[in-house]
């Protein structure tokens, strides 16, 4: 095993990470500032993906697609808040679990009305198709190396906008005291969709890129929403920081174990069981890690006095 | 008895004898295919009855309860498997074959679902709220990516179970038979949660949802009594879903999936979640949903969904809020 | 001497820089009730939160009924003989006025235990239930929803509850809070006969009522207990008149 391939999945577990920021982040704040916990962000993802891979298809650009993908999810978004999301946070978990699951069926099905069933396809642009030497002698996907440097300047982004600006100041005032802000004369309402909508978009963005490394098609937002849920709670439910840290903790964890886990077992145990065992394992992974982050910090690694 | 409880009664007997009623009318008029759907019902209201108690009467919203479900139907396969193999499912330090006898496979599917629910509640049952309902789910596609990557039980394709485990006295290949089993079992299910929801534990209970502070104080710890609860309601659950393996002759991860939990989680909130007959009205409207507009449409979840968000939206108690009025704890 | 109900030695907490509680020594005699005041913002609700189980105390120990139970729950201090009123009302709303006493009841007499035995037809829990909501007057609501009583009910039903329980100590946290004259003269007259049956350590606003009640009373300023003692002593005490008047004091010596 060489430096140059662990240095690549390294890479990957990152790019992974930063794939998981972006949805972690969204789920995150909204649940931060607005107190509520939202199933369909996945769908979101979903809708982001399909935009970028419906334009990018159309228009012959990838960039387009992206964009198209991240304004579609935004759209998305502050549609289902403005429509469902709003009458939701002031009802209990349950409810907000239970609308939000009933959205995820809604998106789902009529994305399979609109788009049919098959995947669509989404390539990777031609600028970034080819690879990068690495230290080590290796190589890797450009187009890889852009998406970490996308999600690495989004969460440089997020932090300017929650620390510099107006918007943010106002999110971090709603995440101490969301009955405060009204009185004090924000406009909550606008301030609420405006956190959703941001939240949205950067799962669409998530999606348009990793669209272009997996297929596009109903269903692959879940598998990735629960990973983000996995991320906030070892994050700390309400903390952008702890998105990011857990989200790339995650990212390498589940790469490495994958990759490492049945080499492993493969030293003491005979080579099927070694490939059953860690396989297995390496699926429970992040799990394990939630259950033994809990274990000793019961609210996440950064948690936040959230109400 | 108050009008309010009279009502309740009336809906529950309504629902009772339709479900009896419906199988042995197809019976006669020789459609084995509705029978099935009966089972389904049954069992999936048995599935929702469990939990039931840890949702409706507990609060805790569960978004794992699939694991237990998956759990159940996964000791049906396997057994089956190893009975006809002939092979052990464990050879050291004891040897454990498999079995051909439903009542040892129901056994062990409840004690593997409740060391199931003793683990993953002693962890989860620390935490509240959105947390709890995350590391429900969590632990949940802990168990079904454990499942996928087995392949000696089928990984993801599943398993089939060749050959229905046996009953003594009763031929359990005979859909009607089966399908007075499960009634039986939910019936069983049924009384238990009643009797418990209107013991001092269900009273312990109830109060651990409403108030724990309250609880606390009054001197009874509000974990240990939520413990049980999800422990009892993950039986059931398991129970369930071992009926379910044996129905269909077929266990697959499927039945471990988030999208499972979110299912059992649907009926018992269409029906009316913490109402003891909502679990049954509510796997009733969901097969029903299922098997006619879904032979009407492929979009049938679309119409599910709706209907699921304005339950949420507007009408929070359910078909049986709906018919018997709110529910009342006194 | 008899046995303090309670004792608090050197009861300390801090939040950062914030010392809510600062080494505070007390002690409930038996049959005694002991008012603690002091302006808001003083610590009261920490202190209550610590004697009743709710919060860690950093330092210190909490000695109730001979016992230390500093590290212990709420749940089995209240088992041990701590009954207590929560300033905001606590209950359990959908269930009836009687239903939150029989579950008082029944937690005293088993806890969670019983399976089988329906509890709406057990007529023990009733009748010892309605016998405690007679004593504070509320035996007439029995059959509505905690949750409909009015605010004043609802503070009758919290002492009910914690009567329930047959403690020794009583901890009762502003239970006048909210409650006009006539409710205030007749709970005043109520502790004062209570009195023979449990200590109490009371929080309270109303000066009124801690002068009318009080065997003693301890005045807690900043998290410290700046004087203790009867209330002829703390009604003349300077310490005390300058943490509540100050600039008051001031003003009409000049």
């Amino acid at each position: 095993m060489s430096a140059a391939f662990l240095i690549e999945q390294l890479l990957n577990g990152v790019q992974l990470g930063v794939m998981l920021f972006l949805m972690a982040a969204g789920l995150t704040l909204v649940f931060g500032v607005m107190g509520l916990i939202n199933l369909a962000h996945g769908s979101l993802y979903m809708t982001g993906a399909f935009f970028c891979a419906w334009i990018a298809g159309a228009t012959g650009s990838f960039w387009l697609g992206l964009a198209g993908g991240f304004v579609a999810a935004a759209a998305a978004g502050a549609l289902i808040e403005v429509l469902v999301i709003r009458r939701l946070y002031e009802r209990d978990h349950l409810d907000q679990v239970l609308a939000t699951f009933a959205l995820i069926l809604i998106f789902s099905e009529l994305a399979r009305w609109i788009f049919g069933d098959r995947p669509l396809y989404l390539d990777i642009p031609a600028v970034l198709g080819g690879a990068v030497p690495l230290p080590g002698g290796g190589s890797y996907s450009a187009y890889r190396l852009a998406i970490i440097g996308v999600g690495l300047a989004m969460a440089a982004g997020l932090y300017l906008l929650i620390t510099k600006t107006r918007l943010g100041m106002q999110i971090r005032a709603g995440e101490s005291d969301r009955e405060m802000i009204g009185a004090l004369g924000v406009d909550i309402r606008t301030l609420y969709t405006a956190v959703f909508a941001l939240g949205a978009a950067l799962a669409g963005l998530a999606g348009g890129l990793v669209g272009a490394l997996q297929s596009v098609q109903v269903g692959m937002g879940e598998p990735v929403l629960i990973l983000a849920f996995v991320v906030i709670i070892i994050g700390g439910i309400g903390s952008v920081k702890g998105a990011l840290v857990a989200a790339i903790l995650v990212g390498v964890t589940d790469t490495l174990g994958r990759v490492f886990l049945p080499q492993l077992f493969g030293l003491f145990l005979p080579p099927s069981e070694a490939t059953s065992v860690g396989s297995s394992l390496a699926a429970m992974a992040i799990y394990l890690l939630m259950a033994g982050v809990l274990a000793f910090r019961p609210k996440g690694l950064f948690p936040v006095d959230v109400q | 008895m108050g009008p309010e409880h009279r009502r309740e009664l009336i809906v529950n007997a309504v629902l009772a004898l339709a479900l009896l009623a419906a199988p042995l009318i197809a019976v006669t008029l020789d459609e084995p295919f509705y029978v099935t759907l009966a089972s389904r019902v049954a069992i999936l209201a048995l599935a929702g009855v469990g939990l039931n108690l840890a949702l409706g009467a507990g609060g805790m919203v569960s978004f794992g309860h699939a694991a237990f479900f998956g759990l159940g139907g996964y000791v049906a396969g396997i057994a089956a498997l190893h009975a006809f193999e002939d092979s052990h499912f464990i050879a050291w330090p004891l040897e454990i074959g498999g079995s051909e006898h439903m009542l040892v496979i129901w056994g062990i599917a409840m004690a593997a679902s409740a060391a199931a629910a003793l683990a993953i509640g002693a962890i989860s049952l620390r935490t509240t709220g959105v947390y709890f309902i995350m590391i429900t789910l969590a632990f949940a596609q802990m168990i079904y990516y454990f499942a996928v990557s087995l392949p000696t039980y089928g990984g993801e394709d599943g398993l089939s179970i060749y050959l229905r485990a046996t009953l003594p006295l009763v031929d359990a290949d005979d859909g009607l038979t089966f399908f007075l089993v499960c009634y039986a079992l939910l019936a069983a299910a049924l009384y238990f949660s009643h009797r418990l929801i209107g013991a001092r534990f269900g009273a312990a209970l109830l109060c651990a949802r409403m108030n724990p502070e309250r609880l606390a104080t009054l001197g009874i710890a509000p974990y240990p009594v939520k413990l049980t609860a999800f422990v009892l309601s993950a039986m059931m659950t398991g129970l369930a879903g071992a009926l379910y393996a044996e129905l269909n002759g077929f266990v697959s991860p499927a039945m471990l999936s988030w999208q499972r939990s979110g299912e059992i989680i649907i009926f018992v909130i269409l029906g009316g979640v913490g109402r003891l007959f909502g679990p049954v009205a509510g796997a009733a409207l969901f097969i029903l949903l299922e098997s006619f507009l879904g032979g009407w449409t492929d979009r049938w979840q679309l119409v599910l969904g709706l209907i699921l968000l304005a339950v949420v939206l507007f009408a929070r108690g359910g078909v049986v809020g709906l018919l018997a009025g709110r529910a009342r704890h006194d | 001497m008899t046995e303090a109900l309670l004792e608090l030695r050197g009861l300390s907490k801090a939040f950062g820089a914030l010392k809510a509680t600062d080494g505070v020594d007390l002690t409930v005699r038996p049959n005694e009730i002991h008012a603690l005041i002091g302006p808001n913002g003083a610590g009261k609700s920490t202190l209550i939160a610590q004697v009743a189980g709710g919060l860690r105390p950093d330092a210190g120990r909490v000695v109730l009924l001979g016992e230390d139970v500093t590290g212990w729950s709420v749940a089995r201090r209240a088992r041990l003989g701590l009954g207590r009123t929560f300033q905001v009302s606590s209950l359990a709303l959908e269930f009836s006025v009687l239903r939150n006493v029989m579950l008082a009841v029944q937690a005293r007499e088993s806890g969670a235990r019983g399976f089988w035995k329906p509890v709406r037809k057990d007529e023990g829990l009733r009748q010892e239930a309605l016998g405690v909501l007679a004593r504070v007057g509320l035996d007439a609501r029995a059959e509505l929803a905690a949750g409909a009583l009015s605010h004043g009910e609802r503070r009758l039903l919290e002492v009910a509850l914690a009567l329930a329980l047959r403690p020794k100590l009583l901890l009762l946290d502003e239970p006048m809070a909210g409650l006009g004259p006539e409710g205030t003269r007749e709970l005043t007259g109520f502790l004062q006969a209570l009195k023979a049956e449990a200590g109490m350590l009371l929080v309270e606003h109303d000066m009124d009522a801690v002068f009318a009640l009080a065997d003693r009373i301890s005045v807690l300023v900043y998290g410290r207990i700046i004087a203790s003692g009867t209330p002829d002593e703390i009604r003349t005490s300077a310490a005390v008149r300058e943490a509540y008047l100050g600039d008051h004091l001031h003003a009409e010596k000049a």
